[in-house]
């Protein structure tokens, strides 16, 4: 986004835990320069658990990266990260020392990844992992294992047998709420989770996010859940932002964004999304493909799929607020109801 | 069923696998009962759909149901010729081996490790061409091949036809999977988890094309998924079946619209509840009374569902209910709960279950 006034428009809250400003994450290829994360402004309220929701390669594992400046090399990682400690202290991560940002991760930010069968050393019991991670901190032992064991009940997952058993003995789901209460055990104040339940059963996702919004009640967390999987996160996140081609398209309250989604790509995705209720004959696929981040078209990114697109799609979008907690990237998001919403269901 | 012919029938299917125990030759080797006593009839032109955990036998169904997997008990039949029979040599098989080999195909979740890196697509189309229809020339094949890329929307299909895996998306790919399984004439494609490595996006686009593809191949297809809301799209769309596994058995089976509009078994209920909706809806406890799934390998005794059902009592503990019918016959489900008349209401409910009428 060109324009720099679009600072978050739905940031009502005063109290925001993370601030992006303009943010940026570049590849340099032989076939050119590949943006991944294309001038990102967002506001992360504290204590609000956000969703964030893209397709394969929108940018979105990208944006999880850069919250703790760990976008692998080559990427280049330009902008503003602020993160504002309860203390009222204010930190660019990207400004960080390698000393300092190796406490911020973990302390202050944690990460889960989706795969938690890797993330964990298959010579090791799961006991030893979470001292390590105390220890490697400077944290006291004993009472950092009483809260990972309470964090592992909260998991529904028996802390004595889980503690001592070895990664191979654990099944997915359980690697996987393990994995959850090792982020949690220096008590971070953001858990931002990266597709954390992409490899597990339905029933077990399922399960994990109804545990996670129990979780960030009891401590008081703020957490960034990011998925390709529209209709699971709407059942844990408070608001929810649409990534296409490595910006943001719509960020909106989760009710508003199930009901009345202002960007033809939020309502192409949710009339895509295979489910229980809506009539079979209205789900149907997104036409066209993805863009090229070396090539991504001029204007709104959008405009060559979309039904509504005009000469003025050519020009970028300003990201602007429809309603006091939704804002939308589209020149034409006051049409929108000309691309009708299939998932409604008839109660 | 319909009217059509049976391609391929199971028939009281067992396939335990015995676990190595390790490096003591001394132990007892344990076994997994991956699929217990299952029965199932798949018809020309039918599609049916089976979900389930992992770990519930599901992918050990659909490959015993090919071919690719003995059963260790029980038999399985194509077009009424048993197929391990026809395997074993000097049977002399009224259907050869190589043609039932032929006429079961699968495609994978993962269409990467099924393609072979180092061929273009079009050398992985010719393949099945040249071996099973002899008879069609170089420039027949290669008109086949690019028809065919071209039906699946792999537009212009020269270029796709050069192609190699690596410059494919996960969704092409798949696509190359289910061209190539298609070229063999098969009447039955097992897909395993054929769409769950697709963005949810593309999930429809997918289904959708093998559902136009069965029209014009007329081949059946047993989809094999942990996601009900795929299972029903394809399932609902042809008008086919259901069926809900749990540990090696099926729990309930029946016309896919019957079954989710109807759900008999707690199972399926919970999978109901576990299929995440476009609705805002406040219910998040999990219907089962603990999470994770029991390992296989010592499955619960009687319904190997009461670990976890919310509603089991004693009397589902002590022994395992029967397949039957409640209202629709072919709706049939493995639970006390459908017969008013079973002792299951007269027992003390487990502990954190209750019993609701």
């Amino acid at each position: 986004m060109s324009n720099q006034e679009a600072l978050d428009p739905t940031a009502s809250s005063t109290d925001p835990i993370l601030e992006i400003r303009n943010l940026n994450v570049q590849f340099e290829m032989d076939r050119g320069t590949s943006r991944v994360i294309d001038d990102v402004d967002l506001d992360i309220h504290r204590g609000e658990i956000i969703g964030i929701v893209g397709e394969s390669g929108s940018g979105k594992s990208m944006l999880a990266s850069s919250l703790l400046d760990a976008v692998v090399e080559p990427g280049v990682t330009t902008g503003e990260i602020i993160y504002r400690s309860p203390d009222g202290e204010s930190i660019d991560v990207l400004d960080l020392s390698e000393e300092a940002l190796r406490k911020f991760r973990w302390e202050q930010i944690s990460m889960v990844f989706q795969g938690a069968l890797s993330s964990f050393n298959p010579t090791m019991a799961m006991r030893e992992h979470f001292e390590e991670t105390l220890e490697a901190h400077g944290y006291p032992v004993g009472s950092g294992m009483e809260r990972a064991a309470n964090l592992l009940s909260d998991l529904y997952l028996d802390p004595d047998r889980v503690l001592d058993s070895y990664p191979h003995e654990l099944s997915g789901g359980m690697k996987q709420r393990a994995l959850i209460a090792l982020a949690l055990v220096l008590e971070p104040e953001v858990l931002v989770m990266d597709e954390p339940t992409a490899a597990l059963d339905l029933l077990m996702q399922r399960s994990i996010v109804s545990l996670l919004a129990d979780i960030r009640d009891k401590y008081d967390l703020t957490m960034v859940f990011i998925t390709h999987d529209l209709p699971l996160v709407t059942k844990l996140a408070d608001r929810i932002g649409v990534l296409y081609a490595f910006e943001f398209v719509e960020l909106a309250d989760t009710e508003s964004i199930l009901r009345e989604p202002a960007h033809p790509y939020t309502r192409a995705l949710l009339n895509a999304t295979p489910n229980l209720d809506a009539p079979l004959e209205e789900m149907r696929p997104i036409e066209g493909s993805a863009p090229d981040p070396v090539n991504v078209p001029e204007g709104c990114s959008y405009h060559e799929r979309c039904p509504l697109a005009t000469d003025i799609c050519r020009d970028q979008p300003i990201f602007e607020q429809v309603t006091d907690t939704q804002a939308v990237a589209c020149h034409h998001w006051e049409d929108i109801d000309e691309i009708p919403l299939t998932t409604e269901v008839d109660q | 069923m319909s009217t059509h012919e049976t391609v391929v029938s199971l028939s009281g299917v067992d396939v335990h696998f015995d676990t190595e125990s390790g490096i003591n030759p001394f132990t007892d080797s344990e076994t997994v009962r991956a699929v217990d006593d299952v029965d199932l009839e798949i018809d020309e032109k039918d599609v049916i759909a089976i979900v389930g955990e992992s770990g519930s036998g599901k992918t050990t169904l659909g490959k015993t149901a090919v071919g690719l997997q003995k059963p260790t008990s029980g038999t399985v039949s194509y077009r009424g010729q048993d197929v391990w029979k026809a395997r074993k040599r000097f049977s002399n098989p009224e259907i050869p081996f190589s043609e039932i080999r032929r006429s079961l195909q699968i495609i994978h979740q993962d269409p990467e490790s099924s393609l072979n890196p180092h061929k273009s697509v079009r050398s992985s189309l010719e393949q099945p061409l040249k071996k099973w229809q002899k008879g069609l020339g170089p420039e027949d094949r290669e008109a086949r091949i690019l028809a065919m890329l071209q039906k699946v929307g792999m537009s212009p299909p020269h270029d796709y036809a050069e192609r190699y895996p690596h410059q494919l998306s996960g969704g092409e790919t798949q696509r190359v999977a289910l061209i190539r399984a298609l070229l063999m004439n098969p009447d039955l494609i097992l897909a395993d988890e054929a769409v769950s490595a697709l963005d949810v996006s593309l999930r429809v686009e997918m289904m959708d094309l093998m559902l136009d593809l069965q029209d014009s191949f007329n081949t059946s297809y047993l989809f094999i998924s942990h996601d009900l809301s795929n299972a029903r799209y394809v399932a609902e769309h042809a008008d086919g079946y259901l069926g809900v596994m749990y540990l090696g058995e099926l729990v309930e089976f029946g016309p896919a619209k019957e079954v989710l509009k109807n759900p008999q078994h707690p199972y399926t209920k919970v999978l109901r509840w576990a299929t995440p909706s476009l609705e805002i809806t406040d219910e998040t406890e999990p219907p089962v009374r603990k999470i994770d799934i029991p390992d296989p390998v010592n499955p619960p005794s009687g319904c190997r569902f009461h670990t976890r059902c919310p509603y089991a009592t004693g009397h589902c503990r002590e022994s395992a209910p029967e397949s039957r019918s409640a209202d629709v016959p072919e709706h049939r489900t493995a639970c006390y709960r459908i017969d008013e008349h079973s002792d299951y209401w007269d027992a003390e409910p487990l502990e954190g279950a209750h019993v609701d009428r």
